[in-house]
């Protein structure tokens, strides 16, 4: 029999770089194919084509054996493709039933929506394949984890055989990534096929079948998941051997140079999202919070940046109260923000590169002179940080948004980082980035940490909080319930912190701690 | 955002991406100037043929030749519609054959006349140019000013009062002295809508209509009062504006060619180089496109908006005082000829990039011209050559109905994917 879904040959140029080189890729029934690659390896690119949203250059696609073009979304659907995208296409203030129909709408007599008809099919698919949802549900009330689902019943619901899922786990909270897995393997256990996009390699020896790496646009190699491990996986991606272990020496920390006291923070439905929260990041620390999104981080980071106003409490920088002062100044004083949300704060998308590298320092020597912008001064630095920090694009002058997801990351990493700081404040600061730059970002903000910076991690990743934190704060309903030095927790303990259930007596780790990479 | 910006496809766009180098050299040298021309000269031809279609429709003439046969209603159609369209060309552009004859036999009266039709069309392009690079502006710092025409107007007034009631001073005082209170007049009434906008967040498009209104009202009442010219019995005019103020025109009448054109162009390269290579030009850009992002690097949003509402309205409030201090030499109530809700057209169709801005302006100036003389040399009314002009606005604004009239190759559905391929919003 045919496999069901077959590339050959797949090339897509864009300007100043060859996305995808004469890719092959065959996908069988009932398969979960792991793609894997480095940040701008011409995943997304690849998996755009197969969903018409891309032409290729060269290259054929081939459904059950058939070959087919796919010209637009609604061609691939008829094919039986669909796909999950990392940006959900959902519309906030309609209905779960709504969302699925829109596109494809039964109507009975008299020209009136189906509703019930739709309901009751989604009821189907979500007992069929475990995907719990509530048709009636709002999509705006609904988590994270939940929309996805909706967004996969939508691509049931018009019988795609094949789902493709970029990134899917970048937006999910590791449990709700467990769910998600689950999802996956009732689906192909009823006969679907699946095209998993992560960099997570964990993720993908436990839940896929088998694994195609590219890099560089290019098909390198296939592993099988029963024999990898996840060192050679990294190599394969990167090319070289990648350190999965962060390296970090115990070191004294300094001076505080961030206390917060008692600080107060409510949302915009003035709802209290930090609740007196009180704490302090020394020199040459790191301070991890760790949480199930959605605790107050967000607000805790924004208030602290000065996105957002305080209610009350005192937030203050090497001694010098910041309450609600504007973002600037705050900047000024010597901070740097990874913001979590990297498109909606952190980048103009479509101006190039080398404005965005200089968006918080665009104003001050040398990349301006009194009021005139010195480009060449800013597109030398750029130039620079491009090759310190490996950000693939063609060229300075490349707007961000065509840049891949990691490499838009490294955009902001790189601005942060580059600036003399005393304080970084990063938000999931490799939230979608590739192993090899996970190692290196991590490198660097030891480094900072090293040199006597502060350092403010946020970050859901668990693992990525206890490797690189010096202490951890587990924040649960808006307020701190634990304070804790990283050497002396295990990490069940931590877990049940996450979960908001403070044990009789926090567990030390037994012997020697084996660290648990992020990746 | 993002997507729409990325989605939008015109010449201006165009036209910029090849002047300001947005994009790596190879990709810019690939594309010729066919492709940067085809969509606005297939524009052009379309509205034509569908301006061409009306004529005939509309034409008296035509029907009563029918009557006589078919021959007869065919040909006095063909004949009908060549003569409004070349005088529609030889009243924008110039009769070539009167041009090379006043260059071979003729002084220089002869040629300057022979050429007059193509400068007339550059002193009607010269406030849309300013109107246009205010709305342009405008929309760069996220902001729909739709209060052009008002600050238009309340520039004019602004510049006619400088320029009648001061006397005595030197062309070099008054004169400038007179189109920056224009400036000026048009800053105060943009800022406004602005300051609303900023401090309580009411929406400026609310406020610049109601702006208008009251621009309207309030120069009306100017002119029958205050600065009503005596003797005319309340005829809303002003008096006439003192010669040391009047911009000056570079030949005799009837040639009306002015300097503002000129300070027109010298504009539009300053607000290109502010918005282009300035820290200001940077924050409204970033305000009108990522507000956010703007927050994050510290901008002063308020400030911003301020700023670039007073911007717009001082560049409209240009457009008035042109008109004034240059062309009319008084005001009059009918000052404007929808130039402030053109400009809005004009940003759009030049990608609110300045060097697009004069271009539109430009076709919108030789359309202008043209119609007027196609006008006076046929019986054909003006409202055909306004619908004309507003059919070739429809299909270089909507490129997408040309090019599958024309079955073009869509030049870039890349497009629309790229914000998949990012990722990073929750929600
Ligand atoms: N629309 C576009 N225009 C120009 N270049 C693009 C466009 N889309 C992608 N690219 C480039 O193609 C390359 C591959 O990008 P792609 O998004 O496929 O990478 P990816 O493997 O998905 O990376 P990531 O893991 O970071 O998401 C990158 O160098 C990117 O800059
Ligand atoms: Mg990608």
């Amino acid at each position: 029999m045919a496999p069901i879904l077959q590339l050959k040959g797949i090339t897509k140029q864009f300007p100043g770089v060859l996305a995808n080189d004469h890719i092959d890729l065959t996908l069988n029934q009932g398969e979960i194919l792991a793609l894997l690659g480095e940040n701008g390896a011409g995943k997304t690119t690849l998996m755009n084509i197969l969903y018409g949203l891309y032409q290729p250059d060269e290259g054929e696609i081939l459904v059950n054996g058939e070959k087919i073009t796919i010209h637009s979304p609604t061609d691939a659907i008829n094919a039986g493709i669909g796909m999950v995208h990392q940006h959900f296409m959902l519309i906030p203030v309609f209905t779960v039933t709504e969302n699925v129909m829109l596109g494809s709408e039964p109507v009975k007599a008299g020209d009136f929506l189906d509703r019930p008809k739709t309901a009751a099919k989604i009821m189907e698919i979500s007992s069929q394949y475990k995907l719990e949802v509530d048709p009636n549900d709002y999509v705006k009330d609904l988590p994270v984890g939940v929309q996805q689902r909706v967004e996969i019943i939508k691509l049931l619901y018009r019988e795609a055989n094949i789902l493709i899922f970029d990134e899917p786990t970048a937006v999910l909270t590791p449990q709700e990534a467990d769910d998600l897995f689950v999802i996956m393997r009732s689906l192909v256990k009823q006969g679907k096929s699946i095209i998993f996009i992560t960099h997570k390699l964990r993720e993908v020896l436990d839940v896929a079948d088998r694994i195609m790496v590219i890099r560089r646009g290019a098909v390198v190699g296939e592993a099988d998941p029963k024999q990898a491990n996840r060192n050679k996986l990294a190599e394969m991606m990167v090319g070289r051997e990648v350190n999965l272990v962060v390296e970090k020496d115990i070191k004294k920390p300094g001076d505080v140079i961030l206390s917060i006291k008692d600080l107060v923070v409510t949302d915009q439905f003035k709802q209290v999202m930090v609740d007196k929260v009180s704490f302090e990041v020394h020199a040459g620390q790191i301070l991890g919070i760790a949480g199930v999104q959605g605790n107050g981080q967000t607000e805790l980071v924004e208030a602290i940046t000065g996105l957002r106003k305080s209610v009350s409490g005192e937030i203050k920088f090497k001694g010098q109260s910041i309450l609600n002062e504007p973002p600037r100044k705050i900047t000024e004083l010597g901070s740097a923000h990874v913001p979590e949300d990297r498109q909606a704060d952190g980048l103009v998308l479509p101006f190039p590169v080398a404005e965005n590298l200089v968006l918080c320092t665009y104003y001050k020597e040398p990349f301006s002179r009194g009021v005139v912008l010195q480009y060449e001064k800013i597109l030398e630095n750029s130039e620079k940080l491009v090759q310190d920090f490996d950000i693939r694009t063609p060229s300075s002058l490349t707007t961000v948004g065509s840049l891949s997801g990691g490499n838009q990351q490294k955009v902001i990493i790189a601005r942060e980082l580059s600036r003399p700081i005393e304080l970084l404040v990063a938000s999931q600061p490799t939230r979608g980035l590739d192993v090899g730059s996970i190692e290196y970002i991590h490198k660097r903000i030891v480094q900072k940490r090293d040199e006597g910076c502060a350092v403010l991690l946020v970050s859901p990743e668990l693992d990525e909080v206890i490797e690189l934190s010096d202490r951890i704060a587990v924040m649960y309903r808006g307020k701190i319930i634990a304070l804790l030095e990283a050497e002396e927790v295990a990490k069940e303990t931590l877990g049940l912190l996450m979960a908001g259930i403070v044990p009789d007596k926090i567990e030390k780790p037994q012997g020697q701690r084996v660290v648990e990479t992020t990746f | 955002m993002g997507k729409k910006d990325l989605e939008k496809q015109d010449i201006g766009k165009t036209i910029l991406e090849e002047l300001t180098g947005g994009e790596p050299k190879e990709k810019r040298q690939k594309r010729g100037i066919w492709k940067i021309l085809q969509i606005p000269a297939l524009a052009i031809l379309t509205g034509l043929i569908i301006g061409a279609v009306l004529i005939m429709a509309t034409s008296f003439d035509v029907y009563d030749a029918f009557k006589v046969s078919l021959w007869k209603g065919l040909g006095t159609a063909f004949a009908e519609v060549g003569e409004a369209y070349l005088a529609l060309i030889t009243g924008s552009l110039g009769n070539p054959v009167e041009i090379v004859q006043a260059l071979l036999y003729g002084d220089a009266l002869d040629f300057r006349n022979a050429i007059n039709p193509i400068l007339e069309s550059l002193v009607q392009s010269t406030p849309y140019i300013f109107a246009g690079l205010a709305c342009a502006l405008g929309f760069r710092a996220g902001l729909f000013n739709i209060g052009v025409e008002g600050q238009l107007f309340i520039g004019a007034a602004a510049a006619t009062f400088v320029g009648y009631s001061l006397t005595g001073l030197p062309p070099y005082i008054h004169m400038p002295l007179a189109f920056l209170a224009g400036a000026l007049g048009g800053a105060l009434w943009g800022m406004v809508p602005g300051l609303l906008k900023a401090t309580t967040g009411g929406h400026e498009v609310i406020n610049c209509i109601m702006m208008n209104y009251i621009a309207y009202r309030f120069t009306t009442f100017l002119l029958t009062g205050p600065m009503s010219r005596p003797g005319t019995g309340g005829m809303p005019v002003s008096p006439i504006i003192e010669k040391s103020a009047q911009i000056p025109q570079f030949f005799k009448t009837p040639i009306r060619f002015h300097l503002g054109f000129f300070i027109a162009l010298a504009f539009a390269a300053l607000v290109w180089w502010v918005l282009f290579k300035t820290t200001l030009g940077l924050n409204l850009r970033t305000v009108g496109t990522n507000p956010r992002a703007a927050k994050y690097a510290g901008m002063n949003i308020i400030a911003t908006t301020i700023i670039g509402m007073a911007a717009s309205g001082a560049l409209a409030g240009m457009a008035g005082a042109n008109e004034v201090l240059a062309v009319n030499r008084s005001m009059a109530i009918g000052l404007s000829a929808g130039y402030g809700f053109d400009s809005i057209a004009l940003a759009l169709l030049g990608n609110s990039h300045p060097v697009g801005v004069i271009f539109a302006a430009l076709l919108f100036g030789v359309l202008k011209n043209g119609a007027t003389k196609m006008m006076v040399v046929s019986t054909i009314p003006i409202d055909i050559v306004t619908i004309l002009q507003a059919v070739i606005l429809i299909f270089v604004a909507a490129p997408a109905i040309i090019r599958s009239v024309y079955r073009l190759k869509q030049p870039k559905v890349e497009a629309a994917a790229i914000m998949l391929s990012g990722w990073g919003g929750v929600k």
